[in-house]
């Protein structure tokens, strides 16, 4: 549990680390917290030359409105999102996803950026990140690019990032009259991880839903909007034959995940079920 | 004077110092110039080793020594302590040398001037190895067609063993009917707290060495490290500083201990030792690990005529200290709390491609108590009877104790229905079977297990252990009046310091802040054997009691010559020796220990100073005994569990502390949970381990864990005064059949009389959705 050698620097600005991280490329890597990146390195499955922390940078943590969306800074921590009070109020499901993430230690230093940056396939933040159409931005010297979440997460352990590129910002778009969120888990008994996790973002109006965003997490390789689930809700009143209808095309499309805890084929039945709770409780949130 | 403590629950006096931080484990403790070693363990189940070059790991900077096989040869081998009839001992060295037998195994060692420098060196060392074939499982291992792990054997069945009472095929021939049942134990991983670690310092000019090492048995360790090494045992001191848990996993000598040692007196320097967590999963023992074949015979009654266990003992690949050993005492308590007339168990011990089996809380009981209770149960749905009703059908009478079983115990004292009665009120047991039915009706599976276990504590009288079974302590009141306990038990979390506190506190009438219990030190404390099987009060707290009636008795002798009245009339109590021949006239003890120490005035011949020393022999094995009852719902969808109740009723005899009581069953029931619901190490079929880290291997976690409703009932034993019976071990004993049995019921409706552990959510979900289709 010792990792190999390697060079630390604490960029004091997010400028220096565009800058430090154009010097060093793929030798180094970001360190963001670091509730992943360590462990993986401790076991020296990863053995960057240098890390540039971005621990320092008080610009870079922050929650607040602006531009008619929620912004937040990556370096933002877990348990930042869980007590933040705007989001409770705004957008309840990114706290209750926190509150559901790795455990106290982790949430207190652990970082949305950083996660959402790792794309660990279990991970929870991927599925609120895509329930909520969020929006990544990356900076880097040819200045921000703007990355919907739908397009973010490529593969395990695989971002949209380009060599180069910091995660600076996470935006939400601003909601449209009501809406019903929820977010619920199965942890894994030993990592805790989602075997299962399923975010939902639902809006209606007249009693009918007028959009739905449906993430999962854990079931596959990478976190996915379960679109066949969100097409079976829109238009729909939705009573609780049409959750449970949709919530049975959770997996739809997707290759599913098979490991000591659950096989596949249960883990299509958690999802499922999963799905449909997190339906249940999101609809029953817009009343 | 002070107030009694013994009986109550006092808060354990070491925890400060465990919670601030302030305590010191092994790697707590820093001596300058300390050389750092890592081991090269291997990456193969079963390899032989063709070379092994350490040239590059050896130029790198920092690197002090490469030691592999051939350099360690001097060392002598691991020593296991069990004798059996005709047992096959692998020759198991500090180091491989020309083959390895599991992932873990340890190849070479790197000694550094830091902890990554000699890491870093590691992985410069190149093996060469040819991949050999494996054998795994202990069924199949121990075919004749398996691959063959130690070749000069020409098998891997290590030892055979028939031990048991009663002509046992008459006693199924007379049954009405008997049942047979696969079952399997998985293995285990201990995982104490606080990895094991090692700091060795040799001392050229004294020619003394001593070692601080995690361990539950410093003078046993200190002893056989010294046969390793080659040295008197006298200028070996070991040392067990804060020890974080041990679980039976440091009830053992370990080759890391021997060659921190050695590798220190080759240098002349101190080096360390930690053991990460993977060295931990990978090389440290693990426990359980049985195949087993159950054979229960019975009458229409319920009443128990026979039982047969056959088994396959998982050994791994080396016998570490007891490995073989285990399996004895699964047969030793094969008569649960239960009068069956004749019982047999047939042993297997197989070599496997793993780590070493050993013992792991319980040790070998919690399998026997899983085979009565999953037999017990099996009967009671083969003849549709309640399984209380069975159990108390097969139970022996409270007047009926000693009790004799078909295993050749004496069961000292218990009363199995007192036990019983009190869980069944506490839980309300009538109301739960009408829940059950009204669940059932709506569709609902709700389950009820109940278990009625008993164990073989307090081990043990030297006539069946190893190494002895005795305890040591020496009580000292030093001049000022303050006590001091030096004992051979080997605290390492079981909060002896306090209870020992409590029993010499109230014994000599001073406060329990009074007394400083001192333990782990061989160059303090007189030899002893440790903390493991659940002995540390009733052996250990009985030699603290019995050592200071030798000082009382002395000090009464003081005081009676002080007084100037006959020592005939003098008697004890709250802090004072009090002469009946002399009304009014009184000296406390803390009067009489300075006059003991300044020696002005003494009876005629007696030595100055005011110590005495035991050695306790237990004449026989305490018993203790309970009833856990679980309640569960299973979610048809998921399988998922949901615990409704805990009820435990225990009994350990006399309670010195119930709070430390509770906490050990609180304990216990959660590591049975973790055994019941989610824990096994798992090799894959080229011996990899799968679960080698925390991430993969599930220990419950507090959020996993119900509420947990215990109630205790109080049967003293007649073994030792204190009438103490141990209590460290009852909860993993007690409580895993407990849980089984209620999701096993859960299942009923689904034709379902038996399930492996761990009950993982699929294994239910997949029986509850196959049956449900089936019948749609």
């Amino acid at each position: 549990m010792i990792p190999a050698s390697f060079d630390y620097i604490a960029a004091k600005s997010l400028d220096e680390a565009i800058s430090l991280l154009a010097t060093h490329k793929d030798d180094a890597k970001i360190l963001a917290g670091g509730h992943s990146l360590l462990p993986a390195m401790k076991l020296r499955l990863m053995q960057p030359k240098v890390l540039i922390d971005l621990g320092r940078i008080k610009e870079l943590s922050y929650i607040k409105e602006e531009a008619g969306q929620l912004r937040i800074g990556a370096m933002t921590t877990h348990f930042q999102v869980e007590t933040s009070d705007l989001l409770r109020r705004v957008c309840p499901l990114l706290p209750e996803t926190a509150t559901q993430l790795g455990d106290m230690q982790v949430r207190n230093k652990g970082t949305i950026g950083g996660s959402v940056a790792h794309s660990d396939p279990a991970a929870d933040w991927p599925a609120a990140i895509l329930a909520l159409d969020a929006e990544i931005v990356a900076t880097s010297a040819r200045g921000d690019r703007v990355i919907k979440a739908t397009s973010f997460f490529v593969e395990m352990l695989t971002t949209a990032l380009e060599p180069g590129e910091i995660l600076r910002e996470i935006r939400i778009p601003g909601g449209k009259g009501k809406s019903g969120q929820a977010y619920v888990k199965v942890r894994h008994p030993a990592s805790g991880f989602a075997v299962v996790g399923v975010a939902v973002n639902l809006a209606a109006d007249g009693g009918k839903c007028q959009s739905a965003g449906v993430g999962i997490t854990g079931v596959s390789p990478k976190a996915y909007r379960a679109a066949n689930v969100e097409s079976g809700l829109k238009g729909n009143a939705l009573d609780a034959k049409t959750l449970s209808a949709a919530a049975a095309h959770a997996a739809d499309g997707v290759d599913i995940n098979s490991d000591l805890y659950a096989s596949a084929e249960y883990r299509k039945q958690l999802a499922t079920v999963y799905t449909r709770r997190a339906l249940e409780i999101a609809a029953s949130r817009l009343k | 004077m002070a107030e009694k403590t013994v009986g109550k629950p006092i808060k354990r006096t070491e925890d400060p110092r465990l919670i601030q931080g302030l305590a010191h484990y092994v790697d707590d403790i820093r001596l300058p110039d300390t050389l750092h070693a890592v081991f090269l363990r291997s990456i193969y189940a079963h390899a032989r080793i063709k070379s092994i070059d350490t040239t590059a790991a050896q130029k790198l900077p920092g690197v002090v020594a490469v030691y592999t096989g051939k350099d360690v040869a001097k060392i002598g081998p691991v020593p296991c302590a069990a004798a059996l009839p005709d047992l096959k001992v692998p020759d198991h060295r500090a180091l491989a040398s020309t083959k390895v037998y599991f992932v873990g195994h340890p190849v070479a060692v790197v000694v550094a001037e830091s902890k990554s420098a000699a890491r870093d060196a590691v992985d410069l060392i190149e093996v060469d190895y040819q991949e050999l074939p494996v054998a795994l499982d202990e069924e199949k291992a121990a075919d004749a067609k398996s691959p063959v792990i130690h070749e000069q054997f020409g098998t891997n069945v290590a030892y055979k063993l028939t031990a048991g009472e009663g002509d046992i095929e008459a006693a199924l021939k007379s049954a009405d009917q008997v049942i047979k049942q696969r079952i399997l134990h998985k293995r285990l991983a201990p995982i104490a707290m606080e990895t094991r670690g090692v700091l060795a310092r040799y001392y050229p000019g004294e020619q003394e060495l001593t070692l601080w090492t995690s361990t539950q048995i410093p003078h046993l360790c200190r002893t056989q490290v010294a046969i390793m090494l080659g040295m008197p045992e006298n200028k070996l001191r070991l040392i067990t500083p804060e020890v974080g848990g041990g679980f039976g996993s440091k009830l053992n000598v370990y080759a890391e201990e021997a060659l921190m040692g050695w590798i220190s007196m080759q240098l002349n320097r101190p080096v360390k030792w930690i053991e990460g967590r993977r060295e931990n999963m990978q090389a440290t023992i693990h426990g359980r690990g049985q195949t087993g074949y159950i054979e229960i015979g019975f009458k229409k009654d319920g009443t128990l005529t026979g039982l047969r266990y056959n088994v396959f003992a998982d050994m791994g690949s080396y016998f570490q200290l007891l490995t073989p050993a285990i399996p004895t005492l699964t047969g030793l308590m094969l008569s649960g709390c239960y009068k069956i007339p004749a019982i047999q168990i047939n042993v297997t011990g197989v070599f496997t491609n793993k780590m070493s089996t050993d013992a792991y809380r319980g040790a070998g009981r919690p399998e026997a108590t899983y085979v009565v209770e999953r037999a017990l149960d099996l009967v009671a749905a083969e003849l549709k009877k309640d399984p209380v009703e069975v159990r108390r059908k097969n139970f022996p009478q409270p007047n009926e104790f000693p009790f004799k079983t078909a295993t050749g115990l004496f069961y000292d004292s218990g009363n199995y229905q007192g036990a019983l009665d009190k869980a069944l009120k506490m839980a309300d047991y009538t109301k739960l079977r009408q829940d059950q039915q009204t669940a059932r009706k709506e569709g609902r599976l709700m389950g009820i297990g109940v278990s009625t276990y008993v164990e073989i504590c307090a081990l043990g009288p030297s006539a069946a252990m190893p190494a002895g079974g005795w305890e040591s302590a020496t009580v000292r009141v030093e001049p000022t009046g303050k006590v001091t306990v030096l004992t051979g038990a080997s605290p390492h979390g079981q909060g002896e310091e306090t209870s020992f506190a409590q029993i010499a506190a109230d014994e000599l009438g001073v406060g329990v802040n009074d007394v400083t219990v001192i333990h782990g030190d061989t160059a303090i404390v007189q030899y002893g054997i440790g903390t493991f099987g659940s002995r540390g009060l009733a052996v250990g707290g009985t030699a603290v009691y019995l050592a200071i009636q030798k000082l009382k008795d002395k000090a009464g002798k003081i005081a009676a010559h002080l007084l100037q009245v006959d020592a005939s009339t003098i008697s004890f109590a709250e802090g004072k020796f009090t002469s009946s021949a002399a009304a009014g006239k009184q000296i406390t003890i803390q009067e009489v220990t300075l006059a003991a120490h300044v020696a002005k005035s003494l009876p005629e011949d007696m030595e100055p100073g005011l110590a005495a020393t035991s050695f306790f022999e237990p004449k026989n094995f305490t018993f203790p005994f309970g009833t856990h009852i679980a309640v569960v719902e299973i979610n048809k969808e998921t399988g998922e569990i949901d615990f409704q109740r805990y009820v435990a009723v225990d009994d350990c005899g006399k309670q010195i502390n119930p709070m430390l009581v509770e906490g050990q069953i609180h304990g216990g029931i959660v590591q049975s949970m973790g055994q019941a619901l989610y824990e096994e190490v798992v090799y894959d079929d080229q011996g990899q381990l799968i679960t080698g880290t925390l991430m993969d291997y599930a220990l419950p976690k507090a959020i996993m864990i119900p509420h947990l409703e215990l109630g205790s009932t109080e049967t003293p034993s007649p073994v030792n005064p204190l009438g103490a019976k141990g209590v460290g071990e009852a909860g993993t004993i007690g409580a895993t059949p407990a849980i089984v049995s209620a999701i096993v019921d859960a299942l009923a409706p689904y034709g379902v009389r038996h399930l492996d552990m761990p009950l993982k959510p699929e294994v239910l979900w997949q029986i509850i959705n196959k049956k449900s289709a089936g019948a749609a």
